[in-house]
């Protein structure tokens, strides 16, 4: 299958400073990758080379079978910026209609488009006057124009009320269901983690990561959590038979590794009715990724 | 072309708003009229028309105030999209880095002739009105209209290249009040003072004219001179004006919104978002 992004070998550098290092990875039609990273880890330069707005020193980008920042790339390339600014003076419905014709698209779908990000009610007034929020739904709505094939979200959701991130992550769903590939950038671990389907790591402009999220996991072995809840009186039995600490009154914690985890489910299962539940907690997004955060190659 | 009148479209929109069109009409009205008004004074030993007259008020107006304008309205052009974030996402639109800037150059051309359009009418209208044989004066007009938009054209071309030089509005915005002063100002002190000290050696026969004419704003006021004996008489620099050609005048005044495009996109180029 044709991919829709590929990098390879891809090296920029600042000067002395070295931005990105060999980072290579593909994303595929109807994918959603997630780009991680601390700030300063090399997201933005690498979302701008995709772009084409500014040059690489070594390594190979291909964008939708062009090079990036050709004509015909930027066609088929939609782009949210961190921090996405418009002019002012312009209401959302005049700055949407300006980048329908960009894209050779009818300017009498601006007002579709701004429904769909929820902004039908503001659409008439000036961008001046919109709050953080606002302004992130006009970035989303130009992204949305045309058919892009890849889309490049560098933090869409920043300054989006929950409800609105979720609606816009199920508006992402339905454009890689419809085959366009996507490659966001976020902070928000926890939206990631349920919503895309691949994960790449950057750490000081080397990629320490790249799969899904429950092969990271296992390349991790990160230690499981079991929380056991007794009763007020078994508590401390519980705490001496399984060799966990007791803590919250009732509740015995146990760690795992991946390997342990049905031997120990088995003995939890085991003490009957000394306890009353269960819950096994996975390593979180935070976790794998300051693990893997943590591992700088020289 | 779609892209072009597209960008064209939200920049007039912006100066709209910005009040830029409404301060360049008030601006040449304004001035017009003051012209026109003065003009209007009994004239009667240059036995010229009363519009020739007020043509040739009009011109030495025009020298200042349109570069002026136009490099108010243009130097914010490439800056002030730097400062306010807005440029990476444009740039990734399929268009080239030149069709944004010949949008801005339309939006910024349709303000300017609107301004020049009302501010010259103004004075036409107001001078016809007290004198009906005047109209002896309208290809005067007409020809200071055409040629008020090519030398503002050229500003508004040179004031892109100064904004994405500088990539910083406030820094622009220095640059273009210092070019005005340069060129409109300074530039014909520092020529007036080379041909007293040359006295009338090489310099003065064989390098001013070019330089002379090498300065839209010079070659603008020669070549309107040249077209009118009434200007040539009113502005006293004929003698300047009969030794170059208005043909190289001309010429001067239509291909520097040319090349001022030309530099305006080469250093735009190097922007970097």
């Amino acid at each position: 299958m044709p991919m829709n992004l590929t990098l390879s070998h891809l090296t920029k550098r600042f000067g002395a400073t070295r931005a990105l290092t060999d980072v290579g990875f593909t994303v595929a039609p109807g994918e959603r990758v997630a780009l991680l990273g601390h700030n300063g880890a090399g997201k933005s330069t690498l979302m701008k080379i995709v772009l084409g707005l500014i040059p690489y020193d070594s390594g190979e980008v291909v964008v939708v079978g062009q090079a990036p920042g050709s004509r015909a790339a930027r066609r088929d390339v939609a782009y949210l910026p961190e921090n996405v600014a418009f002019h002012p003076a312009l209401t959302g419905l005049e700055q949407i209609r300006t980048y329908l014709r960009l894209r050779g698209e009818n300017p009498r779908d601006a007002m579709g488009l701004l429904e769909r990000v929820g902004l039908a009610e503001a659409a008439r007034r000036r961008i001046g006057t919109y709050s953080k929020g606002m302004r992130q739904r006009v970035g989303l709505a130009q992204a949305l124009i045309g058919r892009p094939k890849l889309l490049v979200l560098d933090e869409p959701t920043s300054g989006l009320d929950p409800i609105s991130r979720r609606d816009f992550y199920a508006m992402l769903d339905a454009l890689a269901a419809e085959g366009a590939s996507i490659l966001l950038s976020s902070h928000a671990l926890t939206e990631v983690e349920a919503r895309t389907d691949r994960i790449v790591i950057l750490s000081k402009g080397v990629m320490v990561a790249n799969d899904t999220l429950a092969a990271l996991r296992r390349q991790a072995a990160l230690p499981i959590q079991l929380q056991v809840a007794a009763r007020p009186e078994t508590a401390d039995a519980v705490a001496a038979r399984l060799s966990g600490a007791r803590f919250n009154g009732a509740t015995v914690s146990l760690t795992c590794s991946h390997a342990e985890k049905l031997a120990r489910l088995s003995q939890v299962a085991a003490l009957g009715d000394l306890i009353d539940d269960v819950e096994v907690i996975p390593p979180s997004l935070e976790d794998l990724y300051s693990h893997f955060s943590k591992q700088v190659p020289q | 072309m779609t892209a072009i009148l597209a960008i064209a479209t939200a920049e007039f929109r912006i100066a709209l708003r910005n009040r830029w069109v409404a301060i360049a009409v008030v601006l040449m009205a304004l001035f017009s009229l003051v012209l026109a008004a003065a003009g209007s004074a009994p004239t009667g030993t240059l036995g010229a028309d009363k519009l020739s007259v007020t043509v040739a008020s009009l011109t030495s107006l025009a020298v200042y105030l349109v570069p002026l304008v136009a490099l108010l309205m243009s130097f914010d052009a490439v800056a002030g999209e730097v400062e306010r974030g807005t440029l990476p996402l444009a740039l990734t639109y399929p268009l080239s880095r030149a069709e944004i800037l010949f949008g801005k150059f339309l939006a910024h051309l349709v303000i300017l002739a609107l301004a020049l359009a009302v501010g010259y009418g103004l004075a036409a209208a107001a001078t016809l009105w007290f004198d009906p044989r005047a109209t002896a004066g309208l290809p005067a007009l007409i020809r200071l209209f055409w040629t008020s938009l090519l030398l503002g054209a050229a500003f508004v071309a040179i004031g892109y290249a100064l904004s994405a030089l500088a990539r910083r509005p406030g820094a622009a915005a220095g640059l273009a009040i210092g070019l005005w002063l340069v060129m409109i100002v300074l530039y014909d002190l520092g020529l007036l003072a080379a041909v007293v000290a040359d006295d009338g050696g090489r310099f003065t026969t064989d390098i001013f004219p070019w330089l002379l004419v090498g300065n839209p704003a010079d070659a603008f006021r020669l070549y309107n001179l040249a077209a009118s004996e009434a200007t040539a008489a009113a502005a006293g620099i004929g003698a300047a004006a009969n030794t170059i050609p208005s043909a190289h005048a001309l010429a001067s005044i239509v291909l520097w919104p040319v090349i001022g495009l030309a530099l305006a996109v080469l250093a735009f180029r190097k922007v970097t978002p």
